[in-house]
């Protein structure tokens, strides 16, 4: 409980809040790698999700993909790429854009997968192209699903972000290895407090931005996905 | 009814959780680490810690493998971090026997020591252990702390000791371990001693590994504390800044032991130390670095080639 006070004594020092490495530089800095990343692997996985819930094809490819994706170990991956191009921000953003394709690509095929062939059909039959069908049915009745995905990756990608401080001088990693690494535990809890409040309020935006979709979405295919949790 | 049994559930879950994570910290040996308390009453247990560096893991490999091989129950408690994390479990006595670094250790028990010889900072150290801990011999091997440059950033302004940076024009960026703004000989301790600028600080928490190499390397920091005994100084054209002012301690291995390390184990530990000869870590290291061997294989070989044990 004592480590607990430190750290809100730590979070509450005004010397924090200026120069160099000051707590709201750090967010801002944590807040924007977590961003660019999920651009990053939304513009990869999207489109290869859509692609294959449109057609059907490479499924199997894909599950396999994303599974084994998951499966790497970020801190391996990131020392990896690192070797490679160097110390920075690129091994880091490589890492964790691999970190957060797996479910948006999950989201954005399942959205489609989960829609009633009949609706499709029924489209199709009254004259829509492949391209209409995506655009005009699969998209919109996709789209909870898919901010389902991108939630989760976001989830996934501001907790480790904390390893882009690995190898470079970003964000909320920054308090916690260094932390961690002269014995200041209160400096470590705060940082990983201030990783805990964020990941909460980009929590509270995905919530709202799904029910914000799913208000929007028309649901007249029956189609009600469970996003309630 | 049905939330509540999922949370008894989840409660499980998380307790059973606890317990594999919590058994998975108490020793790196599994196996091992549950069948010593059970074993025969006369030999002794004892845990033996290292750093969480390749290198200090392989000399207490060879510490505990000379122990085993001479009756001793060893638990090996291995990179466990580095020492700010540790220090209080070896003060407390919680870790037997710990390959450590002459210099590195008495700084960072006392602030103000002052450096000298290997033998002035040994005895030392033997003054500022506290009285739980025992320091025996020092190791003819050393693994030092060094500020290091590339060969070509050190041809390019004439450098040769530290008091030489000076002549560097450009911004000066130290790249390592968080730890390192604060120990002794870090970047204020070079404004001080040396009058030096540092530019800029940029973490690489690798210990000094291939990462912080690399990076060196490629000119992302000018600045990097590599050890003495790293066999990449050689294989990647790194030069070691001499340190006239002695802002770096003498760092030779010796073994700390606690209270629970009786006289047959010390003399055991003490044969190693004087076998483990000046030069002969950067041999040990190498077998790691270059040629991927693990501790335990690097460890035996070492052993048997010196007929040891």
């Amino acid at each position: 409980m004592n480590f607990f006070i430190a750290a809100i004594a730590w979070l509450f020092d005004p010397a924090h809040y200026t120069g160099a490495g000051s707590i709201p530089s750090r967010l801002l800095e944590h807040l924007g790698f977590t961003l660019v990343t999920l651009v990053f692997a939304s513009v990869i996985a999207i489109p290869a999700g859509y692609y294959i819930g449109h057609t059907g094809r490479g499924r199997r490819v894909a599950i396999l993909l994303s599974g084994g994706l998951r499966a790497l170990p970020t801190l391996g991956l990131l020392t990896l790429v690192g070797l490679w191009v160097g110390i920075g921000l690129e091994a880091p953003y490589v890492a964790l854009t691999i970190l957060a394709i797996p479910p948006i690509l999950a989201g954005a095929y399942t959205g489609f997968e989960a829609i009633d062939r009949a609706t499709i059909d029924a489209a199709t039959a009254m004259g829509m192209s492949g391209g209409q069908v995506v655009r005009k049915v699969e998209m919109p009745l996709g789209l909870p699903l898919l901010i389902g995905g991108l939630r989760s990756a976001t989830l996934q990608v501001v907790a480790t972000a904390t390893l882009a401080a690995y190898i470079a001088d970003v964000g909320l990693g920054r308090p916690v290895f260094e932390g961690l690494k002269t014995n200041n535990y209160d400096e470590m809890l705060a940082g990983s407090i201030l990783v805990i409040l964020l990941a909460l309020v980009l929590e509270g935006i995905f919530a709202l931005a799904t029910r914000l979709a799913l208000r929007v979405v028309p649901t007249a295919s029956g189609l009600q996905p469970d996003l309630t949790r | 009814m049905f939330t509540s049994k999922r949370r008894a559930l989840g409660l499980v879950a998380g307790v059973a959780g606890m317990v594999v994570a919590l058994s998975g910290c108490a020793s790196a040996d599994p196996i091992k680490g549950d069948t010593a308390p059970s074993s025969s009453g006369d030999t002794t247990t004892l845990v033996v810690g290292s750093q969480d560096y390749y290198s200090n893991e392989i000399v207490a490999e060879i510490y505990a493998q000379a122990l085993e091989n001479n009756g001793y129950n060893v638990e090996r408690d291995f990179r466990i971090g580095v020492r700010e994390v540790y220090l209080p479990d070896l003060e407390a006595g919680k870790i037997d026997v710990f390959p450590e670094y002459t210099g590195s250790l008495l700084q960072a028990l006392d602030k103000n020591a002052k450096g000298g010889t290997k033998e002035e900072v040994h005895d030392a150290l033997a003054d500022a252990v506290p009285d739980t801990l025992r320091v025996l011999d020092a190791a003819g091997a050393s693994d030092q702390n060094s500020w290091t440059v590339t060969e070509d950033f050190a041809k390019k302004y004439n450098l040769t000791d530290l008091a030489s940076l000076k002549n560097v024009t450009e911004p000066i960026t130290v790249g390592g371990n968080s730890e390192l703004q604060t120990r002794p000989y870090g970047p204020k301790a070079l404004k001080e001693k040396y009058g030096i600028d540092i530019a800029g600080f940029t973490p690489v928490e690798d210990s000094g590994g291939p990462l912080t190499v690399k990076a060196l390397v490629d000119g992302d920091i000018q600045l990097a504390n590599i050890y003495t005994a790293d066999p990449n100084i050689k294989s990647n054209h790194l030069v070691a800044l001499k340190d006239p002012d002695g802002l770096f301690f003498p760092d030779n291995i010796v073994p700390v032991v606690s209270k629970k390390v009786d006289d047959k184990a010390i003399d055991i530990l003490n044969t190693i130390s004087g076998a483990l000869g000046e030069g002969e870590l950067v041999d040990l290291n190498s077998e790691s670095v270059n040629d991927k061997k693990q501790a335990d294989v690097i460890a035996s070989e070492w052993l048997k080639e010196k007929n040891l044990f």
